[in-house]
């Protein structure tokens, strides 16, 4: 990484569509160089908090307040993975990692980042596939050159908004392993609806729930990230937090 | 294989046709035989060419301005929110005025020569081009044009590098319809008002009761709309080639390659 991770705090954030409120008030803390998995029920605006912080709300539907612990502006040091792997698909897996760089300055800039692309792909294990389709690749095998993309953006702060939902469950986790390696060091908030992911991979666990949506931090974990699904601590602590997203424990 | 299939059809209806004129015994005024057409086709070649040439060049000449604008109007529309609010009603409206009502109108303002006929292809060929492109520039994956934002590109990069490329199959599918539309429009355009061209030809034979020579013409038209079809289909499908088969047959329309083939 070639920029120190900063902390990002959140302050008073609201966004509204057509004037019907989703979220008020919320305040989040993302602690630098860690992970965070932001959890709750689908529709309770977990998506719309993590677009807030990566700038793609319009004006008039957002507010609150962005800074850093190092002062300097989080636009522009953000780097962002959806749902879904959002690979362009006429273009090369090459071209897709190199996605960045081409919007930003042509094809020099293009041609500049090759080498950096092909590391970045080594290291996601696509070596010898630069030159492939995406329609050619599995799901797994797409996700892993967004991986790749987000590597090659070399930002500090990452975002990520349930990409690994659509995976089948050994990819997944074969996946979240991956991430976590290759993302170390980065501040990372990950939005996701599946307890057990945000169990296995992140140092602090927020949780958006109740009506309406407030912010709830939950303990954080025991152990390092990955952590083993065979843990039983884990296995306790589905229950807890099940029971704080606001499902009782004996209905779900 | 798909080119010996094709070749066994057209053999077939051949064959059909003139089996049709022999018992039916229909005098040549009305429904002259293959034989006769092709006699006429081969001893009238350089009036034929002559004529076909000047259609040809108002087919492409059509096809390429028509492409021109409706590529122009789709792009101005998805670029600007006042342009989509005044360009809207007029495409439209472009497409319930019926282009053949207005070709008389045409050869008024344009004259007898190329342009008016150029005009009326264009018209005709100018709506499924633009409302294709449109929906295809629009159609864009939402989450990529985040992904793009975020990655820090403007409004004009993500238009020329992403919306564009997303809309290419939605623009194919719209010229294939103006590649086969085309020819009518420059026909029409010819009957109306013209000296020169297929459409003329075939007019001044039919009043001449020359009708194998009229079937000799439009034998030469149905010939070069064919062959504009499947170049263009070609290009076309080597353009979308990312595209994943089963898509790109949908939007394909009539093609001649069939899903399994192409395996």
């Amino acid at each position: 990484m070639t920029q120190e991770a900063p902390s990002v705090f959140l302050r008073r954030a609201a966004v509204r569509f057509d004037g019907r409120p989703v979220f008020e008030g919320l305040d989040l803390d993302l602690p630098a160089g860690r992970w965070i998995c932001l959890l709750g029920e689908s529709g309770v605006g977990k998506s719309s908090l993590l677009r807030l912080i990566a700038g793609l709300c319009a004006p008039q539907e957002a507010q609150g307040t962005l800074s850093c612990s190092d002062g300097l502006p989080l636009a522009g040091r953000v780097a962002y993975m959806g749902q879904g792997d959002l690979l362009a698909p006429w273009a090369t897996v090459l071209q897709n990692v190199l996605l960045g760089a081409r919007l930003r300055g042509g094809r020099s800039a293009e041609r500049a980042g090759q080498a950096r692309a092909r590391e970045v792909l080594a290291r996601v294990g696509l070596a010898g596939r630069e030159d492939a389709l995406p329609a050619q690749l599995s799901g797994g095998m797409r996700q892993r050159v967004a991986l790749a993309r987000t590597l090659f953006e070399d930002r500090p702060v990452v975002l990520m908004d349930e990409p690994f939902s659509a995976l089948d469950a050994v990819t997944r986790h074969r996946l979240q392993g991956l991430a976590v390696e290759l993302l170390h060091g980065r501040t990372v908030l990950m939005v996701t609806h599946d307890p057990l992911e945000a169990l296995r991979l992140a140092d602090r666990i927020e949780v958006l729930a109740g009506s309406p949506p407030r912010l709830r931090p939950v303990m954080p974990p025991v152990g390092r990230a990955p952590r083993p699904l065979d843990d039983p601590a884990l296995a306790k602590q589905v229950e807890a937090l099940l029971s704080a997203l606001g499902a009782p424990a004996a209905a779900a | 294989m798909k080119g010996a299939r094709v070749l066994v059809v057209a053999l077939g209806l051949l064959l059909a046709w003139e089996a049709l004129v022999r018992v039916t015994a229909v005098p040549p005024f009305i429904l002259p035989a293959p034989l006769a057409v092709t006699m006429q086709i081969i001893s009238q070649a350089e009036l034929l060419l002559h004529h076909g040439w000047i259609t040809a060049i108002e087919i492409l000449l059509g096809l390429f301005f028509g492409t021109l604008a409706g590529m122009a109007s789709a792009l101005l529309i998805v670029a600007s929110r006042p342009a989509r609010a005044w360009l809207m009603p007029l495409l439209v409206i472009s497409q319930a005025l019926p282009v053949f009502a207005l070709a008389p109108l045409l050869t008024l303002w344009f004259g007898y020569g190329l342009a008016s006929k150029v005009v009326m292809a264009s018209l005709i060929i100018y709506f499924p081009v633009a409302a294709a492109f449109a929906d295809g520039l629009r159609r864009c994956d939402p989450g990529l044009i985040d992904l793009a934002r975020v990655m820090g590109a403007s409004r004009r990069t993500i238009l020329l590098h992403l919306r564009i490329p997303a809309a290419l199959p939605a623009l194919a599918s719209g010229l294939r319809v103006a590649a086969a539309t085309a020819p009518i429009g420059a026909v029409v355009g010819e009957w109306v008002g013209s000296s020169r061209g297929l459409g003329y030809l075939m007019l001044h034979a039919n009043a001449r009761l020359q009708v194998d020579l009229m079937f000799a013409a439009l034998a030469l038209l149905a010939t070069f709309s064919l062959i504009l079809y499947f170049t263009l289909d070609a290009v076309l499908r080597r353009l979308t080639a990312w595209q994943p088969e089963s898509d790109s047959d949908s939007a394909a329309g009539f093609s001649l390659s069939s899903r399994k083939e192409s395996l």
